[in-house]
């Protein structure tokens, strides 16, 4: 509860600290803040679960590991802001302030008890969203992106207080305990109840952008600030995971015959769509978007086979797919800071030009393929091995054949980092790689690693 | 000294230090250090291993403990060998290299797939050698496709592609038998102990069989590797062809024969159809081929063949067979590779048309060639020949005819390497210029201790059919039907 409190003040005092411009505290502010709040959550961690604030919120051990990673995920992002936003714009501290807000929203989201909060937390982390991508207001992409955004955030919306209205007045109660009692105990499910589930599920499907409701993530990752996507893809792609997931592992359980076929279809169409369509990309960032697409279907499998795994396979897969994220997108910022492009051909001659850089970026594409011994192999490890437990074998031989499609288009960049040559003026534009970039890909590309040596620590929390 | 973890640990030090490395002269030095020491460490293992049916040098330790993997890793009759020709042959492909400007790098991702490939040979622990099947995979794609030439970029990426594929198909099949064993763990000895529905081990068959016939690769899993080994820089080729496919065939007789051996009955005259059509339709393109290492690289697939052959005979000759043909094929195929790009070096040139007459300026060359063609082509009291007897023995006690066609690879064999050395080495001269001598300094040791096994071989096979006869024979024993 600390945490939700911290950060809403933090954003509140990072506005006045832009009021006044105190631009060069902005940043350790931030991060004195998001440590604040780590601390908070981590204290709650030995206390005793339950709802509280006459349930709607609860602090269990789902919700404080995903509000530790989504803090830790927004510190990375936050440090390679140092010179990013300063480029793009001058009212800075809107950045950090809405980034802290989305946050809240995120925590939100993890912690909820009861639907008002899982409706609340959803629109704190969409609507500062909404402004974060359109925010380079002269940009004819980033306007796109925050018109499509908003648009179709807003029509999901809809989907999912149309969900949450038919349960209502199927169960007459918001809170998942109540809920989870009614489907228990009710001798017969209410149709209502039914359509409130499909109603939910493709509200949900739409905030997580599985296919066939993703049309809007391609374009508003492509067109949102590199470090606006880095952020949307991991903080609040995950949040609504842990929402989705808290949904579904508390109350739907029971009814898994009904809402299981819907759900595979939609995962086998999604990772269809994502990967096909990645391999179609010129640009890195674009690629980045439908890949984003793709491991969506596969963190889907841990809802589809619930089980006692599911939480820590998605924890394990999402902190893998985050550290990647993160590294892709910082690298992105470096390339395209060198060479104007996002395409592939940017990277070319990575490999000579910045060894470092080019070899922290592999480890992120080795890792989001699914390589042993990188963290991405055990998340997706661990999701077929859910899905093996309900014998869907047919489901990971497509699974598969997908992961196989993957490859190629997460080594086009290795393949242009070190067996293309770079063009003549990337080499003069060459440019320095600061301290805090050094820091964030280091220790994400080192953590990638040491997981994927070692996970034990990180399965061990969940289960 | 009896430590195995030593070996895996060894390689992953050097290529730690190998990647700091930028002088080319010192990076080669210390990485032949390094792949001599680790040689030097394998024959403690040699010496004290005792040639019986146990594994031996055991370790285990929890690993992930939530999901139940262990690092399990020991040494038996089977494993044996193929570390010894791991650790063996490394130290011959370093030295190939030394008229090569190769920094730190490239010694690293030797060194890196070393530890794979041994952890593949050792593992017992089906997580390890998952994980040591695809580690195995990433510096030698690096190998291939930073010092390969041709279409080097597309070719490499058919060849990722295809074996991670089949791995993850395999990957399937490990987290199925995973969640089959009661105690959810990974051993080899549990999996091994499951008993499985027949329709089960015949899917089980498929996941594993495939993963392993693309590595090997079985006729029609082989499109990719006439290409990739032929665009990868010599030593990339031998690390492929001398070592890396045996994994597939050490995966067939380690993993896929006591976890299936219902499957394998099942299918087994299907592979052998398979193999079967390998060596002949093989043999045939080698032979019209123009490009030396693409001869080779067809001869390989005929070669492997017939052991994949041997191994689903499921004959203790087949299996026995199989394993030193393994050994043998190594030490042949990488002496073969390395004539092949010591006479691009001088003649500029690997196509057989615009060779020929090379026995004159190269005498010492002609010799060795010419006895190392011959340990390949399989004569008696060369290496080739007993492990080839053995296989037919085997393939024949399965079925006369498999035996009378796969038998042709000897024929064949003869006709393709033969004319590879009478176009190359036979005739006029033609070539204009020639550039450098004869062989010489690395060049000479290497193919003399290449000839060497290869007569050794030859001669007293036995020492390498005893240590894996044991072994081969529990094996074979404790398959239940």
């Amino acid at each position: 509860m600390g945490a939700i409190i911290t950060l809403s003040v933090l954003g509140i005092l990072v506005l006045y600290l832009g009021l006044f411009k105190a631009k060069n505290a902005l940043l350790p502010v931030t991060l004195l803040g998001l440590a604040v709040a780590l601390g908070f959550t981590l204290a709650d961690w030995n206390k005793e679960a339950e709802p509280q604030f006459s349930g709607m919120v609860i602090f269990d051990h789902l919700a404080l590991s995903f509000t530790v990673l989504s803090i830790v995920v927004t510190g990375l992002i936050l440090l390679l802001s140092k010179e990013y936003f300063t480029s793009i714009s001058k009212n800075v501290a809107e950045y950090y302030c809405l980034i802290l807000f989305s946050l809240t929203g995120a925590v939100l989201v993890n912690s909820y008890h009861n639907f008002v909060m899982l409706f609340v937390g959803i629109e704190i982390m969409s609507v500062a969203l909404y402004i974060l991508v359109g925010i380079r207001r002269t940009d004819f992409a980033s306007n796109e992106a925050a018109l499509k955004y908003f648009l179709m955030g807003a029509f999901s919306t809809g989907f999912l207080l149309f969900g949450i209205t038919l349960l209502y007045g199927a169960t007459g109660t918001f809170d998942l305990e109540g809920l989870r009692a009614y489907v228990m105990t009710a001798t017969e499910i209410s149709p209502l109840f039914y359509g409130g589930i499909l109603l939910l599920l493709c509200g949900l499907c739409f905030k997580v952008g599985v296919a066939p409701f993703h049309f809007w993530t391609p374009d508003v990752y492509d067109g949102a600030p590199i470090l606006i996507t880095s952020f949307m893809s991991t903080v609040v792609k995950v949040a609504s995971f842990v929402g989705f997931l808290r949904l579904f592992g508390t109350v739907m359980v029971p009814l898994s015959d009904f809402w299981t076929p819907v759900l595979l279809t939609i995962i086998i169409i999604t990772l269809f769509v994502g990967n096909i369509s990645a391999l179609m990309q010129s640009s890195f960032k674009r690629m980045m978007a439908y890949s984003s697409i793709s491991h969506a279907g596969y963190m889907l499998f841990a809802i589809v086979a619930l089980g006692i795994e599911s939480a820590s396979s998605i924890l394990v897969y999402a902190t893998a797919y985050s550290l990647a994220s993160v590294i892709a997108f910082g690298a992105l910022i470096l390339v395209k800071r060198e060479t104007g492009s996002e395409q592939f051909e940017a990277f070319n001659g990575l490999g000579k030009r910045k060894p470092l850089l080019a070899a922290a970026l592999t480890v992120a594409m080795l890792s989001l393929a699914g390589i042993p011994l990188t963290a991405g192999f055990v998340g997706k490890f661990m999701m077929f091995s859910n899905v093996m437990g309900t014998y869907n074998v047919m489901l990971l031989v497509l699974a598969a054949v997908n992961a196989a499609i993957g490859i190629y288009y997460y080594l086009h960049v290795v393949v242009n980092m070190y067996f293309r040559e770079s063009t003549a003026d990337a080499e003069q534009t060459a440019l320095p790689i600061s301290v805090n970039y050094i820091v964030v890909l280091g220790i994400a590309a080192l953590l990638t690693l040491a997981i994927g040596v070692y996970p034990d620590c990180l399965i061990g929390i969940l289960l | 000294m009896s430590n195995l973890f030593i070996l895996l640990l060894v390689p992953i030090i050097a290529a730690i230090v190998l990647f700091f490395i930028k002088q080319s002269s010192t990076a080669k030095w210390t990485a032949l250090v390094f792949a001599l020491l680790q040689a030097g460490l394998t024959l403690p293992f040699l010496c004290g291993f005792e040639p019986n049916a146990a594994i031996q040098f055991e370790q285990n330790w929890v690993w992930i403990a939530s999901l139940g993997v262990h690092f399990h890793i020991g040494l038996d009759g089977i494993s044996l060998p193929m570390v010894l020709l791991t650790n063996g042959l490394i130290p011959l492909i370093v030295l190939t290299t030394f008229s090569k400007a190769y920094k730190g790098n490239f010694y690293g991702l030797v060194s890196f797939m070393q530890a794979g490939l041994l952890l593949v040979f050792l593992a017992l622990d089906a997580f390890s050698f998952y994980v040591g099947w695809e580690i195995a995979l990433i510096p030698i794609y690096f190998i291939c496709a930073l010092w390969g030439s041709g279409d080097r970029i597309k070719v490499n990426l058919k060849f990722f592609i295809y074996t991670f594929f089949g791995s993850l198909l395999m990957l399937i099949g490990i987290i199925y038998l995973y969640k089959q064993v009661p105690s959810n763990n990974f051993e080899w000895t549990s999996f091994v102990a499951l008993d499985l529905s027949e329709t089960t081990q015949r899917w089980i068959f498929w996941a594993f069989f495939i993963a392993f016939a693309i590595k090997i690769p079985i006729f029609p899993f082989h499109t990719w590797q006439p290409d990739t080994y032929t665009n990868a820089p010599a030593a990339g080729t031998m690390l492929l062809a001398g070592i890396m496919l045996k994994m597939g065939v050490y995966g067939l007789i380690r993993w896929l024969l006591p976890i299936a051996p219902f499957g394998v009955v099942a299918y087994s005259q299907v592979v052998m159809v398979l193999c079967v059509i390998g060596i002949v339709y093989a043999s045939i393109i080698a032979f019209k081929q123009q490009d030396a290492k693409r001869l080779i690289a067809y001869s390989s697939i005929a070669h492997v063949g017939l052991i994949s052959a041997g191994v689903v005979s499921w004959h203790e000759e087949g299996v026995q067979g199989a394993i030193i043909q393994m050994v043998n094929h190594g030490i042949s195929v990488v002496g073969l590779f390395f004539i092949i790009d010591i006479l691009e070096d001088r003649t500029g040139t690997r196509l057989l048309g615009e060779q020929g007459g090379l026995a004159a300026p190269f005498p010492k060359l002609a010799t060795v060639f010419l006895i190392i063609l011959m340990g390949a082509v399989g004569l008696p009291l060369t290496n080739g020949f007993i492990g080839e007897f053995l296989l037919l023995k085997g393939v024949y006690d399965y079925g006369v005819w498999f035996a009378v066609f796969g038998g042709l690879t000897l024929i064949l064999g003869a006709v393709y390497m033969l004319r590879f050395y009478q176009k190359s080495m036979l005739g006029t001269l033609t070539l204009r210029p020639i550039l450098g001598g004869d062989i010489r300094g690395a060049e000479v040791l290497v193919l003399v201790v290449i000839v060497f096994f290869t007569l050794f071989l030859g001669i007293l096979p036995n020492s390498i059919l005893k240590l894996s006869e044991a072994s081969v024979v529990n094996l074979l024993n404790q398959i239940k039907f």
